[in-house]
């Protein structure tokens, strides 16, 4: 979706501000917010791509509002209720008021390392590889109303397949619940005045991983 | 800086207490619920809060910078080369390290989120997930650059990679001069967070010195 979230090439935003020292956390919730993501992430309740995708489509004035871990907290809350894991009724009540809905698993306390370890993303692939380092390619004029990895700035563009990394979950499908779809994954790398037009500083290059939808031959 | 930030929590101090209560009250209904378990929750804190920091990626890269066998590998498949430093957390299967040169200087993004290689940096800064730095570092490099006070020459060469799937990227920023003689563990602490994601340089032995 072309939501506020696709930020690459915006203006107006001001400098980069960076603190010294910061903290893991700034506040003690921030910490709680992103081990319950984790805990309900690995207890299978949803996957990395449904919580981009609830913050994708928070309202954009909220997005842009509010802080980091509370865009997190959001987020959640609108998984559990899409999902049917709590219901408004007990978040406004701050209790459990309805029975559980099963999950695969639970992350205890002996298993936090395995429960914080990154997933893999690779999927058996489903036929070869259309695309090899070096080929040409343009990114598609895509614009689905769902979740894409294929940023705004990067569609429509001419670059040159860089790396290749396997086949891996695609997350369009993922996180419109149609399953893994695995798809071939490339580094696509752009001249920077490809993407920012004539004028541009002629060092930039710029790339993006793009999935084998996102791409025709060039 | 610290004053400004105390302010800051007094400005939206309804707002974050508004924030303090809705978190409660989720965790007590996930915990009732029997969804999740409050000390798994304080065990994941505490690893992000004490074990996990880039100083994971430091011994990774100074590792790079003493043995070329090592660095070659790294290049090549930085998930497998990781994986055989013991010390270091396991870092998922999708790790790409990527050299800086003085022909060539990395800069790493995720415009849309905040992708980021916790493993081997601990959790990201809050510059690296605000809008500033996700809107311009594809576009203004070298300005994101002199908001760090880092000035490249001209002619070198400006990578940016952004993060728009799960592969994650590690800056495997220039030695030093004058850091022939280092050890391993000394060349480590030159190695800064900001260095791994391209938004810094590696300190020079006179900077770690003040």
């Amino acid at each position: 979706m072309n939501g506020v979230h696709d930020m690459g090439g915006m203006d107006g935003f001001g400098k980069v501000e960076a603190e010294q020292n910061e903290p893991p956390f700034h506040e003690k919730w921030e910490g709680r917010v992103l081990a319950m993501q984790r805990a309900m992430g690995y207890a299978g309740a949803w996957h990395i791509d449904d919580s981009r995708y609830a913050q994708e489509t928070l309202p954009p004035q909220t997005y842009l509002a509010v802080s980091y871990y509370q865009r997190w907290e959001l987020a959640m809350e609108k998984n559990l209720l899409l999902r049917g894991y709590v219901t408004e009724a007990e978040l406004k009540a701050g209790h459990s008021l309805e029975p559980t809905k099963p999950l695969p698993r639970k992350l205890t306390k002996d298993v936090v390392d395995a429960g914080i370890t990154r997933n893999s993303f690779f999927r058996q692939q489903q036929g070869p590889a259309r695309f090899k380092p070096g080929d040409r390619v343009r990114t598609r004029n895509i614009n689905p109303l769902t979740h894409t990895r294929l940023p705004r700035y990067a569609r429509d563009k001419v670059g040159t397949v860089e790396l290749i990394h396997g086949c891996h979950a695609f997350p369009d499908s993922v996180a419109t619940d149609r399953g893994d779809d695995p798809q071939w994954l490339y580094t696509v790398v752009f001249d920077g005045r490809e993407i920012w037009g004539p004028g541009t500083d002629p060092t930039l290059t710029v790339s993006i991983d793009a999935f084998e939808p996102y791409l025709e031959a060039a | 800086m610290a004053d400004h930030d105390h302010d800051h929590s007094h400005e939206h101090g309804s707002e974050l207490s508004e924030t303090q209560l809705r978190v409660r009250a989720l965790e007590t209904i996930l915990t009732e619920k029997g969804y999740i378990d409050p000390a798994a929750l304080d065990a994941i804190v505490e690893t992000y809060e004490t074990k996990v920091g880039p100083r994971n990626g430091a011994r990774v890269v100074a590792k790079a910078w003493v043995d070329p066998a090592f660095k070659r590998a790294l290049l090549k498949d930085a998930t497998a080369a990781v994986g055989t430093l013991g010390h270091v957390s396991p870092v998922g299967d999708h790790l790409v390290a990527v050299e800086n040169t003085p022909q060539r200087h990395n800069m790493i993004v995720c415009t849309l989120c905040s992708c980021y290689p916790w493993e081997m940096l601990g959790l990201p800064p809050v510059w690296y997930k605000s809008a500033p730095y996700r809107s311009r570092a594809v576009k203004d490099p070298r300005g994101v650059l002199a908001d760090f006070g880092v000035k490249l020459a001209k002619e070198t060469e400006i990578r940016v990679w952004d993060s728009t799937a799960e592969t994650r990227f590690l800056v495997l920023p220039m030695r030093p001069a004058g850091t022939e003689e280092w050890s391993e563990e000394r060349l480590a602490d030159l190695v800064t967070r900001d260095s791994m994601i391209g938004t810094g340089l590696a300190l020079t032995p006179a900077e770690i010195a003040k």
